[in-house]
């Protein structure tokens, strides 16, 4: 048997070449094309007045200034709202140029081409737009407040309002023993991917064709948009997702008004034409993720059970809506984690602000769920005087209780039910690993030392795997090299790797014989995209029921040439063989010759064939009806519901007692995505998740000032992690495969974020003893709550006497 | 973020470089390290129409440390306009002579940059977080700058005019930067507090405390970054007194530096954090400064105390 590569940590195929610099990403694409820049809107809120190029037209290079009213048809009208919902009444979108006004710092105004980017931005300079100003809606308070509007005809800046509930929540907090409140807040980030968006374009007016490149996660759905929008038939538009450097969610928007423009100036100037976003515009027109506010009531029992849990919530969507309400609705349901609530009532209000738009980033609403609960359940912990874990062991779904409907609706609109999990075993794992139970021993050493230590841990649910479909295209070369297709994209996920995993199983080949394409509408046309965490799960079963159908018909080719029966045939090391007789084998280029009839001799190995070819019967077509020239198969696979995958952190944190430093000194996580196809690739995503959960926690925010304008639109002053900032991860795994697909696979990529806010917060609190219910939290806000907490509790003390 | 046109100038003399700067004056700007130029040239928010780049300049690629600095007063260690941090960093002599100059240059940015940044540049841009301006400041430095009409130096006190302001005129090329050697048995020492590692920081302290024979305070000063629009430098022994060096009240130092010190808010901190930290890290500079001049350190991370070569 040629050893099992399911499961098997190898190390990433695709990572020497990107590693030694040859990756190719949409920069690196088309040289000499004609080169774009924006003119963007350096104001929050604003109507267009004028906008004056006459002092650009005689910048050296200039091709041509585009304005919203230069755009034929579809391509001046909103761009589509992708994921329309009853709830989202008052749904907008932009115009891929602004039409008379604008909503946000950063929304595009004036599209320049030029010979080169350098030329573009100095014609973009001398371009300038006169406007009449309407006050900013900036913050969630003050979009609640609707005192002033961001769209005139949205009232209460309200796009979207919804309720879902089970139960009747809040007689059953009445009734409860105990009750806490608490108001959470979690500020703004953003993906921020290392390569911004970036679109390449050409029309090849002999082929009458385009083609366009952009740094995506879903190329084939950007064809359907751009050839609707472009009016071609989609046959006539190719899109390609070449090397993609991150998406972490904002490059699941499609399209970006630059994807509609690019290739429409392409078509209309008849010239390759580029733009590559730079940092300063990632920052104000992409999108960022994240603000909430929560308010929770939670009614509980004198052992911390949950009776009731009412939450609401408002969430800052920004000037519009293209993803619809996706990341609020994700906050409502995956806030349960692994809890019955009880009773649960959740209502959320989606806001208008005049900023940069809201579409998910890894974890896509989790993260402030998650800290939402984890949060409520250290509250409890506290009110009782129990320890942290036993408040969550008593809550706790049992393993025995799954499948568990919540009797909510989810993201992709069917009920939320839990298929498999065991978290009572996970926080066992967890309990261990951080040494949970020795941990007051190593505090009182710690305060010996002047020292000030505290632990914290967060729990979350994830439903990965959404649907509704995936495909899979597998084809055996003549060569015996083995071509693989799926229509995601792959920005950094290992694809090359992990699908090649399930494909050298599933077709008894080597590793190094197989070949991945992602992300290319040439290759495949049917595809959904790279986002919440669903490529192993949908594209990995996908591929494996290609797998399958083309092993199948192998063994049916093979054992024709071999006079064998098919069921006693296996294939090891690229070789079909009749099992136990190794000697009566065929290799599997040949079967792949074999198995079309059309044979001109270009290579040995069709020579070769002619040994096996059986006698043509003449009354037969050479193909049969209902079979295929050729050795492949494509596959799609469509699950009913999402599978859902859980973890558990644990974290030690240090505070300067004197300057409030936060140092993170162990981060520990327990993770169950079901089967592994890789472990090393699952514990890469889950230590880049992490580095992206520490950074919301304790680094990155967005700062609007009352004007609307971000005040750290760079990475100077936009704190990402740099690697001294990231803990050592420790990981320990559990298995409990999907019940739901043919592997048993659980999505991993989002999870890594989901707990770090909520395990970060339940630490910094143990430390501090006192309530964290903001975060990210820098060194100045934790000297500020000190003092804050100090003042009280003297005044406190000032009562007593 | 591309930056607007402009004529790229590489002489081969410093000569040549102080005679075109002359002659261009407002027009031009120096490009040393350009990681501090290239930046707002590439955000348009700075638009010379002419760059002299002075990295070719090999005659001002030096770090020295000398026994008598060039303005004829005591030891010090000069550094040419083309050295980089890097190279002032891991100069054995400058090590020797100074060792402020490597503790401080530790926490400029990133081990990168400093291949590229050079410390003259750093102080010519006079950016108030810069560590190199209150190192030059702590030590009573000068700065030597030139122009076709001659050469004038001028001393830390009066070279830092605002917020990257320093008082080198279009037209002057500033040569090199003299780090005096300060006389008697002194200990020095680095401490600041940064977002992240390599960042800006949010408030830095260079300690200075010089001990007499029996190991008594004559000295304590320190000098602040990203308090102020300028690096500030404190006189601090009145609040500590002239008492024996182990027993010495620092704290009290750190609540004088409070007490004077008038930060600004940012997006990264309160003021009154900035005002805790001052004081804080005074205590803590002062406390390894007066360690240091006695031949011992003391490690923040561990707590522990240990010899400084
Ligand atoms: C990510 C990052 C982090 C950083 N962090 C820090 C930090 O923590 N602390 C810190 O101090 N610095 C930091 N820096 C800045 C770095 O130290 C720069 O190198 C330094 O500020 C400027 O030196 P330079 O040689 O690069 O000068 P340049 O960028 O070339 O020039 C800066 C300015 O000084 C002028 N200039 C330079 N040399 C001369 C000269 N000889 N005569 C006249 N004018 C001159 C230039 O015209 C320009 O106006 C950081 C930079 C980056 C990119």
């Amino acid at each position: 048997m040629t050893t099992r590569m399911l499961g098997a940590p190898i190390t990433r195929r695709e990572d020497p070449r990107l590693l030694a610099g040859q990756g190719r990403y949409v920069d690196d694409i088309g040289a000499g094309a004609l080169e774009v820049a924006f003119v963007r809107s350096p104001h929050a809120h604003a109507r267009i007045v004028d906008i004056d190029v006459t002092d650009a037209l005689d910048v050296q290079g200039l091709v041509a200034i585009y304005t919203h009213e230069d755009l034929p048809g579809r391509v001046g009208e909103p761009l589509p709202l992708l994921i329309p919902h009853p709830a989202l009444t008052h749904g907008r979108t932009p115009c891929a140029l602004a039409k008379d006004e604008v909503n946000h710092v950063g929304e595009p105004i004036v599209m320049v081409v030029a010979t080169s980017r350098y030329l573009a931005e100095d014609a973009c300079d001398r371009i300038r737009v006169s406007f009449d100003f309407d006050p900013p809606v900036v913050g969630i308070e003050n979009a609640r407040d609707g005192a002033q509007l961001v769209h005139d005809d949205v009232p209460g800046n309200v796009a979207a309002h919804l309720v879902q509930e089970v139960g009747d929540a809040a007689a059953a907090i009445d009734a409860a023993p105990n009750v806490v409140e608490l108001d959470l807040d979690i500020e703004r980030s953003a993906s921020m991917p290392m390569e911004g968006k970036g679109v390449w374009a050409r029309w090849d007016s002999d082929d009458r064709s385009l083609r366009v490149y952009t740094s995506t996660q879903a190329s084939t759905s950007v064809r359907a948009a751009v050839a609707a929008k472009l009016g071609l038939e989609a046959d006539r538009v190719e899109v390609v997702a070449p090397d993609v450097g991150g998406g972490f969610g904002v490059k699941i928007v499609h399209p970006w008004p630059e994807e509609i423009l690019i290739p429409w100036a392409a078509l209309t100037l008849g010239q390759p034409v580029k733009w590559t976003e730079d940092r300063r515009e990632h920052f104000v027109s992409s999108a960022h993720e994240r603000g909430q506010l929560h308010k929770v009531r939670a009614g509980f029992d004198d052992d911390g059970r949950l009776l009731g849990l009412d939450v609401t919530f408002w969430h800052d969507n920004g000037a519009y809506t293209p993803y619809g309400i996706i990341v609020p609705i994700i906050t409502s349901t995956q806030l349960l984690g692994p809890y019955k609530p009880g009773a649960y009532r959740v209502e959320f209000f989606s806001l208008y602000t005049n900023t940069v738009p809201v579409t998910p980033y890894r974890g896509a609403g989790r993260p402030q769920g998650c800290f939402t609960m984890e949060r409520t359940m250290d509250a409890i912990a506290q009110h009782l005087g129990l320890d942290r874990t036993v408040v969550r062991e008593r809550n706790f779904i049992q393993p025995a209780e799954m499948p568990f409907d919540h009797g909510l609706t989810f993201q992709d609109g069917r009920p939320l039910i839990y298929d498999s999990g065991d978290y009572p075993a996970s926080l066992e794992k967890l309990k261990k690993l951080v040494g949970w139970d020795e941990f007051e021993q190593y505090r009182t050493a710690a305060r010996a030392e002047g020292r000030r230590v505290g632990i914290g841990l967060a729990c979350y649910v994830e439903g990965t795997g959404v649907g509704p479909y995936e495909g899979g295209f597998v084809k055996v070369e003549t060569d015996g090299g083995v071509v693989v297709a799926t229509g995601l994209t792959t920005q950094g996920q290992g694809h090359q790797t992990a699908f090649a995993q399930v494909v050298a199983d599933e077709l008894g080949v080597p590793i190094d014989k197989v070949t991945v394409t992602t992300g290319d509408t040439r290759r495949f046309k049917y595809a959904v995209g790279t986002f919440a965490s669903r490529a192993a799960v949908m594209s990995g079963n996908a591929i494996a029921v290609a797998a399958r159908q083309v092993r199948e018909k192998a063994l049916r080719v093979a054992g024709e040439a071999l006079e064998a029966d098919p069921r006693d045939l296996e294939i090891v090391d690229g070789v079909v063989q009749v099992k136990g007789a190794p000697g009566s084998s065929v290799p599997l280029a040949t079967v792949a010759v074999l198995s079309n009839p059309l044979r001109y001799a270009f290579d040995e190995e069709t020579q070769r064939a002619t040994q096996f070819a059986s006698p043509a019967d003449p009354d037969r077509p050479p193909v049969a009806e209902g079979d295929s020239p050729g050795l492949e198969g494509t596959g799609y696979y469509s699950p009913p519901r999402s599978t859902f995958a859980n973890g558990m952190h644990a974290v030690i944190v240090e505070t300067d007692p004197d300057t409030a430093e936060i140092t993170v000194l162990r981060y520990c996580v327990v993770h169950d995505c079901g089967t592994l196809i890789n472990p090393r690739i699952v514990e890469g995503q889950i230590h880049g998740g992490v580095a992206q959960g520490v950074g919301g926690a304790l680094y990155e925010r967005m700062v609007y000032d009352d004007a609307g304008q971000l005040l750290n639109a760079s990475f100077m002053d936009f704190l990402m992690p740099y690697s001294t900032e990231v803990p050592a991860v420790e990981t320990d795994h559990l298995e409990t495969p999907s019940p739901l697909n043919p592997l048993g696979i659980k999505g991993a990529g989002e999870a890594g974020v989901i707990p770090g806010s909520a395990a970060l917060a339940s630490a910094i609190e143990d430390a501090e003893g006192f309530r964290i219910t903001r975060m990210p939290i820098s060194p100045s806000e934790l000297h500020h709550l000190r003092v804050q907490h100090e003042l009280a509790s003297s005044a406190e003390k000032g009562l007593e006497a | 973020m591309k930056p607007s046109p402009f004529t790229y100038h590489r002489p081969g003399t410093t000569e040549a470089a102080v005679g075109l700067l002359t002659e261009l004056g407002t027009d031009a700007k120096v490009l040393a390290g350009g990681q501090s130029l290239v930046p707002l040239l590439n955000m348009r928010l700075a638009a010379p129409p002419h760059l002299v780049d002075i990295n070719q300049l090999q005659e001002l690629n030096y770090v020295r440390a000398t026994g008598t600095s060039p303005d004829g007063a005591g030891p010090a260690v000069v550094v040419g306009a083309a050295a980089r941090h890097a190279d002032v960093e891991r100069d054995p002599a400058a090590h020797q002579a100074l060792p402020l100059l490597r503790r401080a240059l530790r926490h400029v940015a990133h081990p990168t940059i400093r291949n590229r940044g050079t410390t003259v540049g750093s102080i010519v841009h006079a950016d108030p977080a810069g560590e190199m301006t209150a190192v030059l400041a702590l030590l009573d430095g000068s700065v030597e700058l030139r122009s076709a009409n001659g050469s004038r130096r001028v001393g830390a006190a009066d070279f830092f005019v605002g917020p990257l302001e320093s008082a080198a005129e279009p037209g002057e090329l500033a040569v090199s930067a003299t780090f005096p050697v300060p006389p008697g048995q002194t200990g020095t020492a680095w401490l600041e507090v940064a977002r992240r590692h390599g960042d800006y920081a949010v408030c830095g302290v260079g300690a200075l405390v010089t001990v007499d024979a029996d190991h008594r305070v004559v000295g304590a000063r320190a000098a602040y970054i990203s308090v102020d629009t300028t690096p500030v430098v404190l006189d601090l022994l009145d609040a500590v007194g002239t008492g024996p060096a182990d027993t010495a009240d620092w704290s009290a130092a750190g609540r004088l530096a409070a007490s004077t010190l008038r930060p600004d808010a940012d997006i990264h901190a309160t003021a009154e954090y900035r005002r805790h930290l001052a004081a804080v890290l005074t205590g803590r500079a002062l406390t390894a400064a007066a360690l240091d001049a006695r031949g011992r350190g003391v490690n923040h991370h561990t707590g522990e105390t240990e010899e400084t070569a």
